[in-house]
């Protein structure tokens, strides 16, 4: 084993043998939950892994779902000091918790340009070195789509140009978003073009026969990335289950783990 | 190895429920959170202590019964009884007068009568007589106690340490005036409302008392909002901005000592609307009737007579941090008990006769489970 333990996500993920191990470059990764489960443990592992990956990366967060303290809280326990890295500005938490398009028949674009120009602007004051290991992160789009009126068409071009910025600097974007909201829907067009654009496809769902005290979810991770010569693991889809705990998660195959 | 490493990491402090000296309403909770009270005790045991300080609870209805009426009456009685402040929204014309309607907290006889099942007796008079720890002061009060008003009545109900932090509502007795004197009640209708910004701006001027940066041992205050997006509102066609109405009250109330219940019918937004304001609660709960003559229901479920409809918990508070609450079982029956008070029961399946998986029925009767079915074995 090596000493930094990776676990099954991480694998999935290709952080696993991966030249840059720790982070997953150039990738636009997509996590899916359900109101049964929520998928921000994936978040906040990504959280984590990106800003101890490298000593030079930096999370972007444009937080639509939680204000700071619910994150700094649980990332603490997880192990990483989400307000001694705000300081060293390697953590941009973007509070969008009351940003709200203004709603006075304008197009939301011009609102949507403001904040990808804020964007643009903190990864282009960055140090050099800090410009490749960029992580930009949404939680949640389905918050997103709501502050911006309801216009998704202009969430997704935001998300395009995010894309654009990220790929440009091959550096990581990642999305939450709830599946279940768009599934008896009259748009799933956002949801079904993220999930194309997507490179790495993370599904959180509750196990069928319901919520157990030992199981709380199963992960489905579909990495699309599989012409990569440098993941180890042909294997495309991945499922898995895990267990949520204060200061870790625990991923293990199905009927792999006795308690 | 695995053994030893589960043991290490599932380590988590228990942290003691302590209802803090001065603000009997309010009680620390794991991870930094604050509890008040539902107002159904049953309820608050569930929920692990009520419902956070921060958090946005919603209550799906069921257009068939008033059911979430009876969370809300109880969930506002007890701020008025621990005098926090409360802003009650309603599409009815007259939303002041739904105060009319809230229950009283038990009261100090029913206490006594459930505490000492004997009244007092001539041996009891006699040795309190004769007790010289018993100084005149209390024989006084033992013998005009119904002279006594009901505040100090209450206060010694509560200093019995029983109901502090949450009392049983008798649903048969209005609230008594006194709880609401001086009580800060801001009553508004919702109905035909065309923009929520004066309904936003409203929530904000209360919420701004609450406001967590100010002081520490700041009073808790309560919005209660009933009926959200239902028809009498005419708003079914501003969904979106429905949407954002209730994700600036989430935020707001996030950064402030105030807990925000919202009911609204499920069935009437569509579809992804009401996904969408689902995924938004922090707590989340739906109301159930139970239809009146069920005959096969009747014999499946033990006191199937008294239920009065059913309780499914979808979602529970987790605020700071990330490990989900698992319940035993997710749904629970509606009961009153007495016909007066509120009581929530796990539903238990009568054993089934002539078949062969009996054993295993009943074993599983309790099991949890998310689908949200209102009757899951």
């Amino acid at each position: 084993m090596e000493p930094q333990a990776s676990n099954l996500l991480d694998e999935a993920l290709g952080f696993h043998g991966h030249a840059n191990p720790g982070r997953p470059g150039g990738r636009f990764v997509l996590i899916e939950d359900c109101l049964d489960t929520s998928g921000a443990v994936v978040l906040h592992h990504l959280i984590k892994r990106s800003l101890v990956s490298h000593p030079y990366s930096v999370v972007i967060f444009l937080a639509f779902n939680h204000p700071f303290a619910h994150y700094d809280r649980i990332l603490r326990k997880l192990g990483c000091n989400l307000a001694a890295q705000r300081d060293n500005s390697r953590f941009f938490f973007i509070d969008m918790l009351m940003c709200q398009c203004p709603d006075d028949g304008k197009i939301p674009q011009f609102w949507l340009t403001g904040l990808f120009e804020k964007i643009e602007g903190l990864i282009s004051s960055l140090h050099p070195d800090s410009k490749n290991f960029v992580t930009i992160m949404i939680d949640d789009v389905s918050l997103f789509e709501v502050a911006a009126n309801g216009s998704s068409n202009d969430v997704l071009d935001f998300m395009h140009y995010c894309l654009t910025l990220t790929s440009e600097f091959d550096s990581t974007f990642v999305a939450l978003d709830h599946k279940d909201i768009y599934l008896d829907g009259e748009k799933p067009i956002l949801i079904l073009e993220m999930e194309y654009l997507a490179d790495i496809l993370i599904k959180v769902e509750p196990l069928a026969t319901g919520l157990a005290k030992d199981v709380h979810g199963q992960l489905t991770v579909m990495n699309k990335e599989t012409q990569n010569p440098q993941i180890s693991s042909p294997i495309k889809i991945r499922n898995f289950h895990f267990r949520i705990k204060e200061n870790s998660i625990e991923y293990f195959y199905p009927g792999t783990k006795a308690w | 190895m695995s053994a030893s490493k589960t043991q290490v990491s599932s380590f988590s402090p228990n942290v003691p429920n302590v209802t803090s000296p001065q603000n009997p309403g309010l009680k620390r909770g794991p991870n930094g959170t604050t509890f008040v009270s539902s107002g159904i005790p049953d309820l608050d045991k569930i929920l692990g202590g009520g419902f956070s300080l921060g958090s946005l609870v919603m209550v799906m209805e069921d257009a068939d019964a008033p059911h979430h009426m009876l969370l809300l009456r109880n969930f506002m009685s007890q701020g008025l009884v621990h005098k926090q402040p409360l802003f009650y929204a309603s599409p009815s014309r007259d939303p002041r007068g739904f105060l009319g309607t809230l229950p009283n907290p038990r009261s100090f006889e029913d206490e006594k009568s459930r505490d000492l099942p004997h009244p007092p007796s001539f041996e009891d008079e006699k040795s309190r007589e004769h007790d010289p720890s018993n100084d005149k002061k209390l024989r006084i009060a033992w013998q005009y106690e119904k002279y006594i008003g009901e505040p100090q009545r209450n206060i010694s109900s509560s200093n019995g340490a029983r109901h502090d932090y949450c009392n049983d509502f008798d649903l048969r007795k209005p609230l008594e005036r006194q709880f609401f004197n001086g009580a800060h009640v801001d009553c508004v209708s919702i109905k035909d409302l065309t923009n929520f910004t004066l309904l936003q701006d409203q929530c904000a001027t209360f919420l701004a008392q609450f406001s967590r940066k100010e002081s520490k041992v700041s009073p808790a205050g309560r919005i209660a909002i009933q009926s959200f997006c239902s028809p009498q509102c005419k708003y079914s066609n501003m969904e979106w901005q429905m949407l954002s109405f209730i994700r600036s009250l989430k935020s707001m109330a996030q950064s402030s000592n105030a807990v925000v219940v919202v009911t609204f019918p499920s069935s009437l937004p569509s579809p992804s609307c009401s996904k969408r304001l689902q995924h938004m609660a922090d707590t989340l709960l739906s109301v159930k009737a139970i239809p009146d003559e069920d005959k096969e229901m009747e014999k499946l479920l033990t006191g199937y007579k008294d239920m009065v409809g059913l309780l499914n918990i979808h979602k529970v508070a987790r605020l700071n941090t990330q490990v989900p609450l698992i319940l035993e079982t997710t749904t629970f029956s509606l009961k009153l008990e007495k016909r007066r008070f509120l009581v929530l029961e796990c539903l238990n399946q009568a054993p089934v006769d002539g078949s062969s998986g009996d054993s295993y029925g009943k074993s599983g009767g309790c099991s949890g489970s998310t689908k949200a079915g209102p009757l899951e074995f």
